[in-house]
């Protein structure tokens, strides 16, 4: 495969210079040049030509049409621990019921783990026509080997036509290992999912460069069409208990239930337990704070709104905060319906782990800290009068 | 023990912004980088050879330049370093890359002695997937540890860690060969001695096309690739909105009545 600019068709307008999202192209003397190290082949530029002066060549494979008409069903990974279906995994359910009406087929949840018939039930009332439950005391906890064997088999027997699973830690390491195995595309941290009226196939939206760039992907040659998706992007579906649906027992030997790795100890730290991924509020902390005990301060005012403490890595290289409550680039991504930050400047990596946040809220003394430019409501003023009178007025307002 | 890093080569991201009138990524002037969490990989894998005996082999795949990434590696006490380079390459996805890189580590086995350990970032700051580690696993079929957080005793052929969770950690025993995807908070990367400076400066780098790592052409770069980008734009920015001012009585009164519905819906 190659790209090729088309000298006699081009005519030097730089159209094609504005779409190139990796700067790729220039023009010397009125021509396009491509400079083949910074292409990416990604395409982006060619329809963006209106002289068709751009060609790229793909693979025959990918030009040769293949009959999918024998792979149905929108499939969700329904991720558990302890027996408890995650909340990711009913946003997916949701998702995947409208996609599934829009394509005219059925939506499949697949659940591995043991004792969990309960969760089967939800993910019915969820949305889900049928469950396929694969129970074993040794499928527990997650083991990649394990678990990647039984969706593989299950994906092998059934030919779904789309399979989605959170993003989250397991469903990366999982779905990164049936991907390669099927043969089939994957497409990571899906901000965006949808199906394209006339092709029929899954359109799949996604962030990338610390989200600067956006990027839509399809994977039209192979099915499933695998994606890993954000949480909190998509609704949690209204559970309605009088849904019907099928749950389907699997079955597995000892052989597919295989695992070369051994899982000793599941540790709970305590400071983890309110899950800062799964939080629909965080209040989070920066260098402002200046210390430990000070992040008392928002610890009350996230009681008295059921939210979570996050902290910038100012915050937790300095020691005040453990690192597993990092917001941004090495830290957690997040995405609640509300963050507040109190004293944080707002540099490009805490924001990229927060900016899809519904709403922003910034209290920062110093007026032009770039954290106002991603915020719904700034306040300019000092955290420790701010914080402490919000702490006191949402307990009036919320709970009087 | 050998133990192999894979590294990636990125734009440093402070500096990765959208050019708002061309609406393409200024690239120029960008410095490019070892991507952050490969600086975890690599000094996880120098702190086990320094353990266990052995060596580091640090592998890349990516175009020419990306051979200075190669070098800081050599000079943080990486002992060999192998640039995979070739034009079938472009336009590789996950799968793709993860299929290449499992060939030059085949290759590597056979030319430096065979392999105990690979280690990775837990993802690249550009690409963001954090599939081509697990990928690599699965097409050398060895077992993964993802998000390794701590590497506790090498014993008997095992190797014991502490895998990051969303509520703590998991404690796995793996046997070798096994690849560990690794992140922040299992060390804190050294600075480059002098001495490793020099010898970066000086390494040989080898470098490996496509035919020298015996790789099915039709399994590389767009072909080998089953996702296909199909349009790339920049999210609607988010822009400030509104400045709540006045006495904090106020302000919080303000913010208090803006966000009661937020909070309880
Ligand atoms: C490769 C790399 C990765 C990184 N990853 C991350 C990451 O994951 N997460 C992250 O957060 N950072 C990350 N950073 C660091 C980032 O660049 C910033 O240094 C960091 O986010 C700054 O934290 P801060 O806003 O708390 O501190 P500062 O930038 O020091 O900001 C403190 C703010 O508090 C305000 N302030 C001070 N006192 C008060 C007061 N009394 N009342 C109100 N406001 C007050 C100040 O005006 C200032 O704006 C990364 C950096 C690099 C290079
Ligand atoms: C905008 C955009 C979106 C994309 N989205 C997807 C997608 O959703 N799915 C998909 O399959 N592909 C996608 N790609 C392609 C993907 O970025 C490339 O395949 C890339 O080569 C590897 O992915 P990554 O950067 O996400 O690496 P990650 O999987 O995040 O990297 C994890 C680790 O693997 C190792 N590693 C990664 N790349 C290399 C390398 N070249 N050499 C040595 N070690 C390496 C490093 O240790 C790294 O820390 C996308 C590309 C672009 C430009
Ligand atoms: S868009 Fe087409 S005609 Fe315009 S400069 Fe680019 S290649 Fe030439
Ligand atoms: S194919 Fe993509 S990366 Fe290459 S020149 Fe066109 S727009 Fe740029």
């Amino acid at each position: 495969m190659s790209i090729k600019i088309i000298t006699e068709k081009c005519t030097g307008c730089t159209l094609c210079v504005k779409t190139c999202p990796f700067g790729a192209i220039t023009v010397v003397n009125k021509k396009a040049i491509i400079d083949l190290h910074k292409c990416n082949l990604c395409g982006a530029c060619v329809p963006a030509c209106k002289f068709k002066a751009i060609l790229l060549e793909k693979p025959a494979a990918a030009a040769e049409k293949k009959d999918f008409s024998d792979h149905k069903g929108v499939w969700v990974f329904a991720e558990q621990k302890k027996g408890k279906v995650q909340s990711v995994s009913f946003e997916l359910v949701g998702k995947a019921r409208e996609l599934a009406d829009k394509l005219g087929t059925y939506v499949g949840a697949v659940l591995i783990g043991h004792n969990v018939d309960l969760g089967a039930q939800e993910l019915v009332s969820a949305g889900a026509d049928t469950v396929y439950v694969v129970d074993e005391p040794q499928l527990a906890n997650f083991l990649d080997e394990a678990y990647s064997k039984v969706v593989i088999k299950l994906i092998r027997k059934y030919k779904p036509d789309i399979m989605l699973s959170g993003a989250t830690i397991i469903g990366r390491s999982l779905m990164s290992r049936v991907a390669i195995t099927v043969d089939c595309g994957l497409t990571a941290d899906c901000t965006g999912l949808d199906i394209d009226p006339d092709r029929k196939i899954l359109l799949q939206t996604r962030p990338a460069f610390g989200g600067n760039i956006m990027a839509t992907i399809i994977s039209p040659n192979h099915r499933p069409q695998m994606a890993t998706v954000r949480h909190k992007v998509f609704n949690q579906p209204a559970l309605d208990k009088h849904r019907k649906g099928k749950i389907v027992k699997e079955t597995f030997t000892a052989s597919d239930l295989s695992n070369r790795t051994t899982l000793l100890d599941v540790v709970e730290e305590v400071e983890n337990l309110v899950n800062l991924a799964e939080a629909d509020i965080i209040v989070s902390g920066g260098r402002a704070l200046g210390n430990h005990e000070n992040f008392k301060m928002l610890e009350e005012l996230a009681q008295v709104l059921g939210a979570a403490v996050g902290a910038s890595r100012a915050a937790v290289d300095s020691g005040w905060m453990p690192y597993s409550h990092q917001v941004g680039q090495t830290g957690r991504t997040v995405a609640p319906k509300l963050y507040i930050a109190c004293g944080i400047s707002g540099q490009i990596q805490h924001l990229v782990g927060m900016q899809s946040s519904k709403v922003i809220v910034a209290i920062n003394k110093d007026p032009d800290a770039p954290i106002f430019k991603v915020a719904t409501y700034g306040i300019v003023g000092d955290i420790f009068e701010i914080v402490p009178a919000l702490t006191k007025k949402f307990k009036e307002v919320l709970h009087k | 023990m050998n133990i192999i890093v894979c590294i990636k080569q990125v734009p440093e991201t402070t500096d990765v912004r959208i050019n708002p009138e061309t609406n393409t990524l200024i690239r120029d002037g960008v410095k490019s980088i070892i991507n952050p969490f490969d600086m975890y990989a690599i000094e996880a894998g120098v702190r086990l050879k320094e353990k266990m005996g052995g060596k580091v082999i640090v592998i890349t795949m990516g175009p020419p330049q990306a051979e200075a990434a190669l070098r800081e590696a050599i000079s943080m006490g990486c002992d060999e370093a192998v640039l995979v380079s070739d034009r079938a390459f472009a336009g590789s996805d996950t799968w793709a890359t993860s299929y290449t890189l499992s060939c030059a580590i085949r290759k590597a086995a056979k030319e430096f002695g065979g392999y105990d350990v690979v280690i990775c970032g837990k993802q690249a700051s550009d690409g963001d997937t954090a599939q081509v580690g697990p990928g690599i696993s699965t097409h050398l079929d060895i077992p993964q540890v993802t998000y390794v957080k701590k590497i506790e005793e090498v014993k008997d052929n095992t190797v014991k860690v502490e895998r990051m969770t969303e509520e703590g950690y998991d404690v796995i025993s793996a046997p070798l060969p096994v690849l560990f995807t690794v992140v922040k908070e299992i060390n804190e990367p050294r600075i480059p001695s002098l001495k490793g400076m020099m010898r970066a400066k000086s390494a040989k780098i080898a470098v490996w096309t496509a035919k020298d790592i015996d790789a099915d052409p039709k399994d590389l770069g767009l072909s080998g690739s089953p996702t296909n980008v199909v349009r790339i734009f920049t999210p609607a920015h988010r822009t400030g909105g509104q400045m709540i001012t006045g006495e904090t009585g106020e302000i919080v009164a303000k913010v208090a009545g803006l966000l009661k519905e937020v909070i309880t819906g």
